[in-house]
């Protein structure tokens, strides 16, 4: 018997510290489960649920669930793996994803995820939101057809930034991102593409002006190597 | 009116004290002034309250009932649950909107009139009804509807209207322990003080109640964790967003036994120390604020809210009444929460639990309206007698919503244990083809299950209890239901946000007899993927109704497939008709034929 408690991922066994959620101590012992909305720096939001693991027959948030001595845990488990796969799908399907022509491709979080899962087609219908894309500031655009709600962007404004430059309103599928200015625009905010909350999205909402495609696609970080490694590495693509 | 904005801003905040958490109470409001939200409102909120702007923006654009756009003087909301359905509440909409030129979702171009559809309003014993800017009106017919159009015309305030028009009636059926002796105010109250704190939280203890909200959590486990908590100034919480589609016994009760609600809300502070107690009244309630204000302030004058309640030195405890907007997901505990302190009615991530981390990080118990009016019965009879009634795992009565295909809607009470068909017959039922227990989230019960039991052995139910006769469709009953869950979604998680909407996709495809086996593989997996992976339990609840009308009504389902294992959810054909128009032509050549037998 070990001394110090641990789980069992997969069948291998994980250790972890007392308030250590099992996504946390996952990677702690370099074991990665999938996950979006989830962020190193930050809470866990349970959100996305991609990181979604069986704990004795319950399907849990892995960012949420605590650690506890003994469990059981299946995360890289065909039923769990096919859950994840129609979730994405069901992003996909939401929002207006056209990975050929996006600046992010090879860069995006979400695009990486599908490519790992093993994501070959939407299965489902496309929703085709309307989503007007916003321009008004001078060095960074806003695309919201991408958006995944991870709230990540929110967060960072709000948590890390002080501004606040972020949030979302109305509710469903309706949902979206809006910006803390009466106009409803990006510019006339106090944003900067400094701004930690510039940097930290997932997929391609939130982009830089002027650089879009200075890295060609197909030598980009999620072009050589698969989301499982590097989100081991760090965060930001 | 933009003008004033600002000002009336500035207004509606020095009645609320300013404070953040009173946020969706000051929104509510500034919509009360202006009949819509306008933006400069919003901007100026922000400034003074110091907030975020786009936070408030957030939080308007949550609930239904709050407008960011403008809406006509008059705001027409006709429910669409299943029972107002059947009540002929659409023709009646439909009507309605005729007779004043308006289109459902819009606003008419004199800014006169908007007309839209809402969830359940809690008056499916009261025939076909609606709100007109925000109060309920009742027993509607050609005859009213075409009344109250000139009304409208005229532009007569709501205050001018007849008052019968908005009267709800009680249409109590059945009484037992609870509805049969209302106590009289402090009399549970003085009784649980006789025994003391402590040995009146065992007497909840011996009582066995359990939550009446449906999940049947033990009423004094849940006060005992939040008793003991680390943590200052306990909070405890009345649910009274009753917004399960069917039910209305939180209505009766708050209207007619408000006095032991509210005792019960302080035998619970009594129990667990709390000074802090909140009211959260669903906003399609909003006409019983009034009254329930008098009920708070008349027992502040007795002595039985305030500080030292009954005299007792240190026992300080009062009640503020806070509305809701329109978001079925705020009667989830943690939502509701969220919403009280002014913020959108997302659901937390748990745990941690509310008891110890509840209303502004502090110790709080939620409570429904019915397990706290039970609360006083158990005070003043002891915890004995109380698990005396009911059933074994299901100590006390229940109160049932009645709706739908019976001769006698309306509430009724019976002890536990009682078995569906009892209620069938006393209610008027004929030919009862379903009955759907607990709500859209509830279970569809067939003929061969009216004989089980309502209690937390068998069916456990917050109470709404909706009948269907053999005229009814089971198909159109779920799909009804799944239409509901897409619109109340919070869109917090992805599978809830998404797949409520990719099931409603499904059962309108069904409807319009497009379906395939396919569709029906595709329905299972997603019910499945709803309840594994949602965050809260509106998203595990959400495939519910699908699930059970498969169980127990496939062939509903079935006889709206084309037998094929694929159909397309749109004709290819048919989708070239607008180019069709544009090039004028109609010739073979224009056509698609999609059909499988060509070659």
């Amino acid at each position: 018997m070990m001394e110090t408690a641990h789980f069992l991922l997969d069948g291998v066994a994980v250790p972890f510290a007392e308030g250590q959620t099992i996504l946390e101590a996952a990677r702690a012992a370099g074991r990665y489960i999938p996950h979006l909305c989830w962020h190193p720096d930050f809470p866990p939001h349970g959100s996305c649920k991609l990181c979604i693991v069986a704990v004795g027959g319950r399907h849990l948030s892995a960012c949420a669930t605590p650690a506890v001595d003994g469990a059981v845990v299946a995360s890289d488990v065909p039923e769990i793996n096919a859950e994840r796969r129609a979730l994405l799908q069901m992003l996909f399907v939401e929002g207006n994803h056209f990975c050929p022509s996006c600046e992010k491709s090879g860069l995006c979080q979400l695009q990486a995820l599908a490519s790992e899962l093993g994501m070959t087609t939407p299965r489902f219908n496309h929703f085709y939101p309307d989503r007007p894309v916003d321009a008004s500031h001078p060095d960074v655009l806003l695309d919201f057809n991408r958006c995944i709600y991870c709230e990540l962007c929110v967060r960072a404004s709000r948590d890390q930034d002080g501004k606040s430059v972020f949030a979302l309103t109305n509710r469903g599928i309706h949902k979206h991102l809006v910006v803390n200015a009466e106009s409803g625009r990006l510019g006339d905010t106090d944003f900067a593409a400094d701004d930690v909350a510039a940097g930290i999205c997932p997929v391609g909402v939130i982009l830089r002006k002027r650089v879009g495609f200075a890295v060609p696609i197909g030598s980009r970080t999620y072009d050589t190597r698969p989301i499982s490694a590097v989100s081991m590495d760090r965060e930001e693509p | 009116m933009p003008r004033s904005a600002a000002l009336e801003a500035e207004l509606a905040m020095q009645a609320c004290g300013r404070r953040p958490e009173h946020l969706l109470q000051m929104l509510i409001r500034l919509q009360e002034v202006f009949g819509h939200l306008p933006p400069e409102a919003l901007t100026r909120l922000a400034a003074v309250l110091g907030l975020p702007r786009a936070r408030i923006e957030g939080v308007a654009g949550f609930y239904s009932f709050l407008h960011t756009r403008p809406v006509g003087r008059y705001r027409l909301l006709f429910p669409d649950n299943i029972i107002d359905r059947m009540l002929g509440v659409p023709r009646l909409m439909d009507r309605i909107c005729r007779n004043l030129w308006i289109e459902p979702g819009l606003l008419s171009e004199d800014g006169l009139v908007s007309a839209d559809t809402t969830s359940c309003i809690g008056m499916g014993d009261q025939g076909p009804s609606m709100l007109v800017n925000g109060r309920s009106l009742t027993a509607l017919d050609d005859a009213r509807a075409d009344a109250l159009c000139e009304r409208i015309r005229a532009g007569e305030p709501l205050s001018a209207w007849p008052a019968e028009w908005f009267a709800v009636a009680d249409n109590i059926r059945r009484r037992d322990m609870l509805l049969s002796a209302p106590p009289v105010p402090g009399e549970a109250l003085a009784a649980a003080q006789a025994r003391g704190r402590a040995a009146w939280l065992d007497e909840m203890h011996a009582s066995g109640l359990r939550g009446r909200g449906g999940a049947g959590f033990a009423t004094a486990r849940k006060w005992q964790a939040c008793r003991d908590a680390a943590g200052e100034r306990r909070v405890v919480v009345c649910n009274a967003d009753e917004g399960e589609p069917g039910t209305f016994k939180d209505r009766v009760l708050l209207t007619r036994m408000a006095d032991a609600v509210f005792e019960g809300m302080t035998l619970a502070a009594w129990a667990v120390g709390a000074d802090q107690g909140f009211l959260y009244l669903r906003g399609e309630y909003r006409y019983l604020r009034a009254p329930l204000q008098a009920v708070l302030e008349a027992r502040r004058s007795a002595g039985l809210l305030g500080h030292h309640i009954r005299g007792v030195d240190g026992f300080d405890f009062d009640i503020e009444i806070h509305l809701g907007a329109g978001a079925y997901v705020c009667g989830e505990e943690s939502a509701l929460l969220e919403s009280l302190e002014g913020r959108r009615g997302t659901p937390r991530i748990r745990p941690p639990f509310p008891v110890t981390h509840g209303y502004l990080g502090r110790p709080t118990v939620v409570n429904n309206v019915e397990t706290l009016a039970a609360c006083c019965l158990v005070a003043i009879h002891g915890g004995a007698w109380f698990a005396g009634h009911g059933s074994a795992a299901s100590s006390g009565s229940k109160l049932l919503s009645v709706s739908g295909d019976v001769a006698r809607p309306g509430v009724y009470e019976y002890p536990f244990g009682v078995r569906v068909r009892e209620v069938l017959d006393d209610a008027g039922a004929v030919d009862t083809l379903a009955v759907q227990l607990g709500g859209a989230a509830g279970i569809m019960l067939a003929e061969h299950e009216f004989d089980r039991r309502i209690g937390f052995e068998d069916l456990p139910t917050a109470g709404a209890l909706m009948v269907f006769d053999g005229r009814r469709d089971p198909f159109e009953v779920a799909a009804n239901f799944v239409r509901f869950f897409a619109h109340e979604s919070c869109g917090f998680c992805t599978p809830c946000r998404v797949g409520t909407q990719l099931l409603a996709g499904y059962m309108d495809k069904l409807a319009a007899g497009n379906g395939s086996f396919r569709d029906l593989a595709d329905i299972e997996w997603l019910d499945r993927l709803l309840k594994n992976a949602s965050h809260c339990g509106l998203g595990s609840s959400a495939p519910n109704p699908v699930i059970d009308g498969l169980r127990n009504f496939r062939p509903a389902f079935e006889r709206r497939l084309k037998n094929a294992d694929f159909q397309p959810a749109f004709d290819l054909d048919k989708a070239l008709e607008r180019a069709r128009q544009m090039t004028g032509r109609d010739d073979a050549e224009a056509h698609l034929d999609n059909s499988p037998e060509r070659p």
